[in-house]
């Protein structure tokens, strides 16, 4: 009785997704004790965030894709609405209008939109049925850049492009014809001049400071440059568990959040670096093994956009640690610190399993 | 173009989605390779680069200043210190607005004009980054105070701060001199000298005195700590420590109570004393009068101070026994004598007729000697007692200045004494070559008659005097005079003695000096110049005294001091040495407008021997008592 209630329970649950998550968490769990500079009381705060995250993932896996497919205009309706709601009173906090106070609630619609907006297209692809034509595509990309402006003119770039780029995945799983494909990447290269005048002077700093780090390092170019400092000196073994100097003695920004991986560089070193990303790599390809089994168009295209979305992260946060790519607030999938971030990822691993434990219902 | 994508056939989608997938997975490849070249990048091939950066981020080196060396005089007194002091800082990184702290604090404690402008000029120099003293040698009951106060001044904190002290301020202070906070004028010397890592957390050096002229050895070596320290520079923990090295104590050759007796013995006259064991060139005492208090320029001298001692009418920052120069006057007769007996020009018995001046053959120029009627029938010995100047007005016309000119530089006259403090000057010895290169022009016999009295070009200083008058009691033998007796390793506490260092000797024979030394004696005895000054004398003096005119006194006009303003009198000058068959002590003393030397100046190195040789106390000589009485010139003129 037990065990068969057990195994109803376990039954959603990709033991390949699940048992390398858990691992990646644990991993998370260490480096973030390290980083809080042995902080016990936000490791576990941590923990609990984890549990959370785990529940809304074991909901997720357990309900159908079909499900989820219904919910998915709501959820972009309400996202939506949330964010209009923020442009129009919304809280100014550092020059920037992204958070929206409702009662005791403190929330920053822009994260729903990350998975709000993919499910939306995915669900309109599917939607439309085998056929696509080009009207599909034009409303799809109506569809992704309303909410995208909304937060481009908060602004948050960083969060923008995110958002932007899971809706474009799905664009592109969905089957937009190379050649537009091309041509909208050879018209995005030619405008990015154009782009350059837009920006915020904080943003184009940002930019410029990848390009020499060292030329304000007390102003622009210090997170770059602690970041790779910490990175760099922790060469091919890492200096130890704990034994980060940067992250321990507060030269390194956000080290319990953005720049946890300079941390985990620091104290593990290239060999550590391998491995997390080695790890990261098994969740994403079997995500999209799992897109692949898919038993709807819905299934397949949220499958593969979730798992592209994932790497996504994991490789703007360690191009920015690493400094190849500009500051953005994006927070790195398992270890940073953060219950919102932890139960998006975690909602996402959640769709990937229902996607994976439904495959054949839904075929029927 | 195609209107639409068909994707009929579901086995076609899957397919085309496949595809997608694959190239997905193909970017994600080129996108892991990128970020794991510029891993390794970091990681791998720049690994000490950022190793080092890291480093340097958490690592500072902090000095750690050595204690500087005490100095103390021969017997172990002490002259400098390092005494602990509470001073007020305040720190602007953390206060409130300093001028706001300080108009506070002047309820609480007694803050001057002076304190306050000390103040903003250290402030300004450290850019209002580091603590800076808004008071210095608080009291018991200044700090009682501020304590109560304290929690309304954030940033401002009582501090123990050792601070250099000078007991004997004024009496030492061209000796010792003093150390004060460096300036840039410091800090590119030692630039040059490759030391300024040594003075890192350094303020103070060294300006004057054994203080300057010994900063190396009492400067110490400095230590450091190497410190982990966060972001905000805070230190976290010490992970090395290398102790710093205090500074060499030194002791002086000075005696410090006859520095104070000889002190006190020149009451409120302005001059210089130099007093030398003549058999190893030690300084037993070193006086410039007036002195000046050198605890004042420990932390900067307030304005008010500054413009007391640079204006005064008394100099007392001139250091007159180092670079004070005077004509010797009469002083150097015994010299003369020397050289006569030296060089066979004239014997002890050869007797010259003084009329009361001397004229050069074929000339009416009447060189006059002090005593209007003359001195008669004049020997050595007489010339010496009576300080005749009739007998060496013709003495030098018969030996020549070049010839006087290379004896007297023998005995360190013109050049420099070696004496280990700084600035010393070189005075002067003229020579026909010299007044050649200097003036262009001949050399006149006229010149060479008033050399022979110590008037003219010849300049000296009172401590080559001093050294010249040791030399003679050292028959020939010159010591280089030096103030540093042995220096005390502070780690183990070893005594390094500095050995006497003869810097040269004058061959001539011991009968010459007896000669001229018996006549040095009877000046002190009645019938001699300095008969006042020698009286009941339990051992024998040799002394000469002398006059240095500070004005010209025109032909036929006769020298009034009494008509003669202050600065403008002769200056008195005396020196001598004792006892006179074994001598322990030499002196010269010059006392600034002093007048005769018998009376000012005999009187002064009296006290200062029987001080040292008695140990007799010391009082100051009373105002020359015997310029306003002229007329008794036996006893008092030279």
């Amino acid at each position: 009785m037990i065990k068969k209630l057990l195994d109803r329970f376990i039954k959603p649950l990709d033991p390949t997704l699940f048992n390398t998550s858990l691992i990646l968490m644990l991993m998370g769990l260490v480096v973030l004790y390290s980083a809080s500079g042995m902080d016990m009381v936000k490791t576990i705060g941590q923990v609990k965030n984890l549990l959370i995250a785990l529940l809304f993932m074991w909901i997720l896996a357990s309900i159908s894709p079909n499900t989820i497919q219904k919910l998915a205009l709501p959820i972009y309706i309400f996202s939506l609405v949330l964010l209009v709601a923020v442009a129009l009173f919304g809280e100014v906090s550092h020059g920037a209008r992204r958070w929206l106070h409702i009662g005791p609630l403190h929330l920053q619609p822009s994260e729903f939109m990350k998975i709000a907006l993919p499910l939306m297209l995915a669900n309109y692809f599917d939607k439309r049925g085998k056929d696509r034509y080009w009207v599909d595509f034009l409303v799809a990309a109506v569809l992704l850049i309303v909410p995208v402006l909304l937060v481009v003119k908060q602004p948050d770039l960083g969060t923008a492009l995110l958002i932007a780029s899971s809706g474009f995945y799905v664009i592109v799983l969905a089957g937009l014809s190379w050649r537009v494909l091309i041509t909208l990447m050879i018209g995005a290269m030619a405008s990015l001049p154009l782009v350059w005048h837009v920006l915020h002077d904080y943003q184009k700093q940002r930019i410029l400071t990848l390009i020499d780090p060292t030329k304000d390092p007390l102003g622009a170019g210090y997170h770059t440059l602690q970041s790779m400092i910490a990175v760099g000196s922790g060469g091919l073994l890492g200096k130890g568990w704990l034994h980060g100097t940067q992250s321990h003695l507060d030269f390194l920004p956000e080290h319990s959040t953005d720049f946890i991986f300079a941390v985990f560089g620091e104290e593990f070193g290239l060999v550590g670096e391998l491995l997390f990303l080695s790890l990261m790599l098994v969740v994403i390809i079997r995500g999209f093994f799992i897109a692949i089994e898919g038993s709807s168009p819905f299934s397949r295209l949220i499958a593969g956009t979730l798992s592209m979305t994932l790497f996504t992260y994991t490789f703007v946060n360690m191009g920015m640690v690493s400094g190849i790519l500009p500051v953005v607030g994006v927070p790195l999938p398992f270890l940073s610190y953060g219950g919102t971030s932890l139960v998006t990822l975690f909602i996402s691993i959640g769709i990937l399993m229902s996607v994976h434990h439904h495959r054949q219902l839904v075929k029927q | 173009m195609k209107k639409r994508v068909s994707l009929r056939n579901p086995q076609l989608e899957r397919w085309d989605f496949q595809f997608r997938i694959k190239i997905l997975v193909g970017v994600i490849a080129v996108l892991c390779l990128i970020l794991l070249i510029r891993l390794f990048w970091l990681q791998v091939i720049s690994y000490s680069y950022y190793h080092t950066l890291a480093e340097a981020n958490r690592i500072s080196i902090v000095p750690v200043v050595p204690n500087r060396g005490n100095i103390f005089d021969r017997n172990g007194v002490i002259l400098a210190n390092n005494t602990p002091t509470y001073t007020l800082e305040i720190n602007p990184k953390e206060s409130a607005p300093v001028d706001q702290v300080i108009e506070q604090l002047s309820h609480i404690i007694s803050i001057t004009p002076s304190d306050r402008k000390l103040f903003h000029k250290l402030n300004e120099e450290s850019h209002g980054l580091a603590p800076v003293a808004i008071r210095s040698r608080l009291t018991e009951e200044e700090i009682a105070r501020f304590s109560v106060h304290r929690y309304a001044f954030p940033g401002v904190n009582v501090e123990s701060r050792l601070i250099r002290n000078y007991p004997l301020a004024e009496a030492t202070s061209h000796v010792v001199g003093y150390i004060s906070r460096i300036n840039q004028n410091d800090l590119d010397r030692l630039d040059d000298e490759d030391k300024l890592d040594q003075y890192r957390g350094t303020n103070h050096i060294g300006k004057l005195g054994i203080e300057a002229h010994y900063e190396s050895l009492l400067h110490g070596t400095t230590g450091s700590e190497q410190v982990e320290t966060d972001s905000s520079g805070h230190g976290v923990r010490t992970l090395s420590y290398s102790a710093p090295v205090a500074g060499t104590d030194l002791y002086l050759t000075i005696d410090a109570k006859l520095q104070l007796a000889a002190e006190k013995a020149f009451g409120d006259h302005r001059g210089a004393l130099v007093a030398i064991d003549p058999k190893t060139g030690e300084i037993l005492a070193f006086v410039s009068q007036p002195g000046f208090d050198t605890n004042l320029f420990v932390d900067g001298i307030d304005q008010e101070h500054w413009t007391e001692l640079n204006d005064s009418a008394n100099k007392p920052l001139n250091d007159r026994a180092l670079r004070g120069q005077y004509p010797p006057g009469s002083t150097i007769k015994p010299l003369m004598a020397l050289l006569a007996l030296n060089s066979g020009v004239r014997s002890a018995d050869t007797k010259i007729s003084d009329p009361g001046y001397y004229a050069l053959p074929g000339s009416t120029h009447h060189y006059r000697d002090w005593r209007p009627q003359g001195h008669g029938l004049v020997d050595m010995f007489l010339s010496i007692v009576q300080s005749c100047d009739t007998y060496y007005y013709s003495l030098a016309n018969q030996l020549g200045i070049d010839r006087m000119h290379d004896f007297f530089s023998t005995f360190g006259f013109g050049k420099k004494s070696g004496i280990d403090l700084d600035g010393e000057v070189s005075g002067l010895y003229p020579s026909t070559a010299w007044k050649r290169k200097r003036y262009h022009q001949d050399w006149y016999t006229g010149e060479t008659v008033i050399s022979g009295i110590g008037q003219g070009y010849i300049l000296v200083t009172p401590l080559q005097l001093a050294n010249a008058i040791a030399t003679f009691a050292n028959h020939g033998v010159m010591m280089r005079p030096h103030l540093l007796k042995s220096t005390r390793n502070p780690q183990n506490n070893t005594l390094t003695p500095i050995q006497p260092e003869v810097v040269a000797t004058i061959p001539e024979s011991d009968e010459h000096f007896n000669i001229i030394r018996d006549a040095m004696v009877a000046v002190m005895k009645p019938g001699g110049t300095a008969a006042i000054a020698g009286a009941k004398a339990s051992y024998l003096i040799a002394g000469k005294t002398g006059t240095a005119q500070v004005i010209g006194v025109k032909q036929g006009q006769k020298y009034n001091a009494g008509q003669t303003s202050e600065f403008h009198r002769d200056h008195a000058l005396f020196v001598a040495f004792a006892p006179a068959d074994a001598p322990k002590i030499a002196v010269a003393v010059l006392v600034e407008n002093g007048g005769h030397g018998g009376s000012t100046a005999a009187p002064i190195a009296r006290q200062v021997m029987d001080n040292y040789l008695l140990g007799l106390p010391t009082t100051a000589v009373k105002e020359d008592t015997q310029t306003k009485n002229s007329t008794d010139e036996e006893a008092s003129h030279d």
